[in-house]
């Protein structure tokens, strides 16, 4: 019974992001690397697994500054496994991310695989979908809880829409899920727990490829015009209101 | 001739709202281009409900009975068969729950390149071009898709009115063989009444202790009532016991990022700031024009809250129609 | 968990004939109950307790009681050592109980305590294990992260650490960019860095020096939490990282002294760095100024005419004893009535930020009738003061939301004392 957690970093927004030179690309160099919050979530709804029916977790993590503290972080709320993923530049992308995943997951074995359902970064595609695509499994996102029967091989999961309304579907295993939130908000790691596991030095490294995939070309990259302070909206009430409602409509939030 | 297709989002035995704005987007690109607009309906009945596709040509339709409710993998098989048997130009699709299950899966099966998160999409010189926000709408991708890709639109990006013309478009039928669903619907739960969950709200009406008295309290509740959103507060007004707890908003309380907050009456203190400053439009309403709410405010409306918000209660229900 | 008081005793002695010295006691004159044992109790949670290290003066306790009406908690809730002891006796598991979380770590219980129970070093003690397990309240979890990933608990960048100097109005040597060999390592702290209000004392500080030609400089970026609520908040693994970096930079420049913005990490550096290995002469702001009252006295150009109360910080009060240097101080400001709350000095009320204090604001609103810090300025109005004055950075952003919340607004201003000091030397005001 092995759950498998795909992880990605991603640039930390506390940070700001500067452009390259060229307008193309991120600075990579300035970036400070955090885990998707996404996939922090799929960590825990995994833990929660491991604690309900006593599944194997196993987190894989392409390497970037700051991987080892995710890995050590994962060991230390309970993953059993800790793998670090050699060979990936940062910027390479979710699809080559995704493929790089696809090829280490048939060794490294896997029962279900859990991803965040989104990052900030992933503009060509979702790991979690493509990463289902390529390995010819079921996908389901934005998924807010997960049961599992592995006797039956299969999966009931929770899977939100707009306006909180919530379905619930029975999966096929193995599958994909995509993560929203675990069912519980993603557990502490007290500090010393991890440095003494980094002490330990559990976790392993496999190594990958970047491949080449399929990819819009990206002309630029750039900052939307804002503002510092509020753009005042002028007039006695009523025309204040209805500017206020124009804009409202033009951002497609006075839908019915 | 490749076609632009646009994926028809249904909610139950009727269209979404977004999957006008897709047919909009789609119509003005399969000009640009010079080809056709198809739309895609997927489950029983669809049949019937192409008379509402009036913008597309062409509305294709796959009536596996398995497909009566939503299940990603199901549709994802006949998604893939249309790619697979038409070649559209470009698949169009939603950014949305549904939409988010099968835009990447179906890019992986196909091989297509998809574009995700669009907020802007055209056609210039025969190159589909699209502008996508990334890290959390602090920057911009302009994106070129030169031969055939997928886009997934974010719902509110495009106007909806282009995408509801009459007409009667040809309806040709999918043949998918043999789709196995191996995701499949058990039940659906429809949202409790009083139990709100502000962090999952996309509209937030904040009221802070500008408003006064308990008693008006009704006329921020009437607000976001028009405005399908729901209400929250600062620290001080829970305290006082005039809302629950979750509903407060700040350092001591919860942390929300809705589509928009309109802050009534807050003056913008740094432990209220914590938890919103990242809402994505954020308008204030107060009657000191030097409070720090209007530093992270985009829009502000310098008045006096009894005046305004009876004022855009109004305006907003007349919008709405 | 047993009952107590209504359970019949079991063992009883009785003679039916007895008669001592001519006298006749026989039958229930000479009954004798059997001694009932305080074994008779589970002690294995106040042993657990006792157990570990820095826990063992809990089992001193005699349940005298004197901690309770001077605990700032049981004021406003229902608190206390003397109720922390009586409950584990019966059987409640402080380990996962809220009343773990609500004590500030103010000292006033142990002031007045006869057997020196030690609530400063139980605590922590048994918070330490409780975080070990996972259990913490999710705003202090959220804080922990923060202040573990970028060295500060809001979660900012460190790179904006330093930015407050842009609008300081004087020149600021930051080391890591000009690293001189300095008489003061001035250690800013994060609130003073970060939070609006305390970007205004740190600017005020910075103008105070520079007029008095004080020879400082600041770590910028390179400073990071000092860790002692951390620490307090049972976060060990957490302060040593902070403790070992915070040695690490300071070893990397030169100065005779540190000069410090706030009470907690005037702790930290002067109590518990040492046992990692970082030994500095440590002066509160308020302890550096003071000598040089004479001068700034000449340098006074402007009144701050108002009355002002003074809230002593139980972190450089009731802990190191200091409670002369900022009445000093505030009493050679030209204009200053200084008047006193009834809890000052010794007995001053906790704000509510220490020990953790600051990031549990959530977790203890279920517990008590109001804010600690609500309370404090209620006592605060009544001197009939107009300003409140602080000398700890955590106090500010808690008294300024103290004050509106408690319907005060513009009756009570609350201001560091070196904002007053700012003033009074002619620089202008904040806001």
């Amino acid at each position: 019974m092995d759950v498998v957690v795909c992880c990605k970093l991603v640039p930390d927004l506390v940070e700001e992001l500067e452009v390259n030179e060229a307008g193309t690309d991120l600075d990579w160099a300035a970036v400070r690397w955090v885990l998707n919050e996404f996939d922090d979530h799929a960590l825990e709804e995994a833990l929660l697994l491991k604690e309900s029916t006593g599944a194997r977790v196993t987190v894989l993590v392409p390497e970037a500054d700051g991987a080892e503290e995710v890995l050590y972080t994962a060991l230390a709320k309970g993953a059993d496994r800790a793998v670090r993923l050699t060979g990936l530049p940062p910027g390479a992308g979710s699809r080559a991310l995704a493929v790089a995943f696809s090829r280490v997951l048939p060794s490294v074995g896997y029962d279900l695989i859990l991803t965040g359902v989104q990052a900030v970064d992933d503009v060509d595609g979702q790991v979690g979908g493509l990463l289902a695509g390529m390995l010819g499994l079921p996908y389901v996102g934005v998924v807010t809880g997960v049961q599992v029967d592995w006797q039956v091989h299969k999966a009931v999961v929770r899977k939100e829409y707009a306006g909180g309304v919530v379905e619930e579907l029975e999966v096929d295993l193995p599958a994909v899920l995509g993560i929203q939130s675990a069912q519980k908000p993603p557990r502490y790691a007290p500090v010393s727990k991890v440095r003494q596991l980094m002490r330990e030095g559990k976790a392993e490294a496999l190594p990958a490829e970047l491949p080449a995939v399929p990819r819009a070309a990206v002309r630029r990259v750039f900052r939307p015009q804002t503002d510092r302070r509020a753009q005042i909206l002028e007039g006695p009430a009523e025309q204040a209101a209805a500017q206020l409602v124009a804009i409202l409509e033009e951002r497609g939030l006075l839908r019915r | 001739m490749a076609e632009v297709m646009v994926f028809a989002e249904r909610q139950g035995d009727s269209l979404a709202e977004v999957t006008y704005e897709l047919l909009a987007a789609g119509r003005q690109l399969s000009q640009a281009l010079g080809c056709e607009l198809s739309a895609l309906l997927v489950g029983p009945g669809a049949g019937a409900l192409a008379g509402g596709l009036g913008t597309a040509d062409v509305v294709v339709c796959a009536e596996d009975p398995q497909l009566a409710h939503f299940t990603p993998d199901g549709t994802l098989q006949v998604l893939e068969a249309a790619v697979q048997q038409r070649s559209p130009r470009l698949v169009l699709l939603p950014s949305t729950s549904q939409g988010l299950d099968l835009a990447a899966p179906l890019s992986a099966r196909t091989g297509l390149p998809l574009v995700a998160y669009c907020r802007e999409l055209w056609a210039e010189d025969g190159v589909v071009v699209a502008h996508s926000q990334v890290y959390g709408g602090k920057l911009v991708v302009e994106v070129a898709v030169p031969e055939r890709g997928i886009v997934c639109l974010l719902p509110g990006s495009v106007s909806a009115e282009a995408g509801r013309a009459p007409g009667t478009p040809r309806v040709e039928v999918l043949s998918v063989p043999g789709v196995s669903a191996r995701a499949r619907f058990r039940q659906r739960f429809e949202p409790e009444a009083g139990d709100v969950d502000i962090t999952r709200e996309d509209i937030l009406v904040a009221v802070g202790r500008g408003i006064g008295d308990r008693e008006n309290l009704s006329l921020v509740e009437e607000l976001a009532e028009a405005l399908g959103g729901a209400v929250c507060a600062s620290r001080p007004l829970v305290d006082n016991g005039w809302l629950p707890k979750n509903r407060q908003v700040g350092k001591s309380g919860l942390v929300v990022k809705p589509k928009l907050y309109l802050a009534v009456g807050i003056s913008g203190a740094p432990e209220h700031l914590e938890g919103m400053k990242d809402s994505e439009l954020i308008v204030a309403v107060n009657t000191d024009a030097r409070a720090p709410i209007f530093d992270v405010a985009h829009y502000g409306v310098v008045a006096d809250l009894f005046d305004f918000l009876p004022a855009l209660t109004e305006a907003v229900r007349q919008r709405k129609g | 968990m047993p009952r107590t008081g209504l359970d019949k005793v079991d063992g009883v002695l009785e003679q039916e004939v007895a008669v001592l010295e001519g006298m006749d006691i026989s039958g229930h004159w000479n009954r004798m109950f059997e001694q009932r044992v305080v074994w008779d109790y589970p002690t294995d949670i106040l042993e657990k307790i006792t157990g570990l290290p820095g826990g063992e003066s809990l089992a001193w306790c005699y349940q005298c009681g004197k901690c309770v009406p001077v605990c700032p908690v049981d004021i406003v809730g229902d608190y206390g050592p003397r109720k922390v002891y009586r409950k584990a006796q019966l059987g409640v598991d402080l380990f996962r109980d809220p009343d773990l979380w609500l004590c500030t770590t103010c000292m006033n219980c142990l002031r007045v305590c006869p057997k020196a129970v030690d609530m400063i070093q139980i605590m922590p003690a048994v918070r330490e294990v409780a975080v070990q397990d996972g259990q913490v309240p999710p705003e202090l979890q959220k804080t922990f992260q923060n202040i573990g990933k970028y060295g500060n608990p809001m979660g900012e960048s460190p790179r904006k650490r330093a930015e407050w100097v842009k609008d300081a109005g004087v020149p600021v040597t930051v080391l890591p960019a000009d690293p001189r060999p300095v008489d003061v390592l001035w250690y800013v702290g994060s609130y003073p860095s970060y939070h609006p209000r305390g970007k205004d004392a740190a600017r005020a500080m910075a103008r105070v020096f520079f007029a008095l030609g004080v020879d400082f400089g600041i770590l910028g970026h390179e400073e990071w939490e000092d860790g002692d609520s951390v620490r307090l908040a049972g976060e060990k693994g957490l302060f040593e990282v902070l403790a070992e970096r915070n040695i690490r930079t300071f070893a990397k420049y030169r100065f005779n002294r540190i000069v410090v913005t706030g009470p907690h990490e005037y702790n930290a550096f002067k109590k518990v760095y040492p046992q990692y290995g970082g030994e500095y002469e440590v002066l509160h702001y308020t302890q550096f100024l003071a000598p040089m009252i004479p001068r700034l006295r000449e340098m006074f150009v402007r009144e701050v005419r108002c009355r002002v109360t003074f809230h002593d910080p139980c972190y450089l009060g009731r802990h190191h004893g200091e409670y002369d240097a900022p009445r000093r101080l505030l009493q050679a400001i030209p204009g200053v009535e200084l008047v006193e709350m009834p809890r000052c000095r010794e007995n001053g009320y906790c704000c509510g930020g220490g020990g953790g204090g600051m990031w549990l604001d959530s977790f203890t609103r279920d517990y008590t009738r109001e804010r600690l810090s609500d309370r404090r300025v209620r006592e605060a109005v009544e001197t009939g003061a107009e300003v409140l004055a602080v000398c700890c950075p955590y106090e500010v952003s808690r008294f300024e939301d103290a004050v509106k919340a408690t319907g005060n607004d513009g009756k009570l201003a609350v201001r560091d004392i070196i904002e007053l000091v700012d003033e009074a030397l002619g620089s202008p005001r904040a806001g």
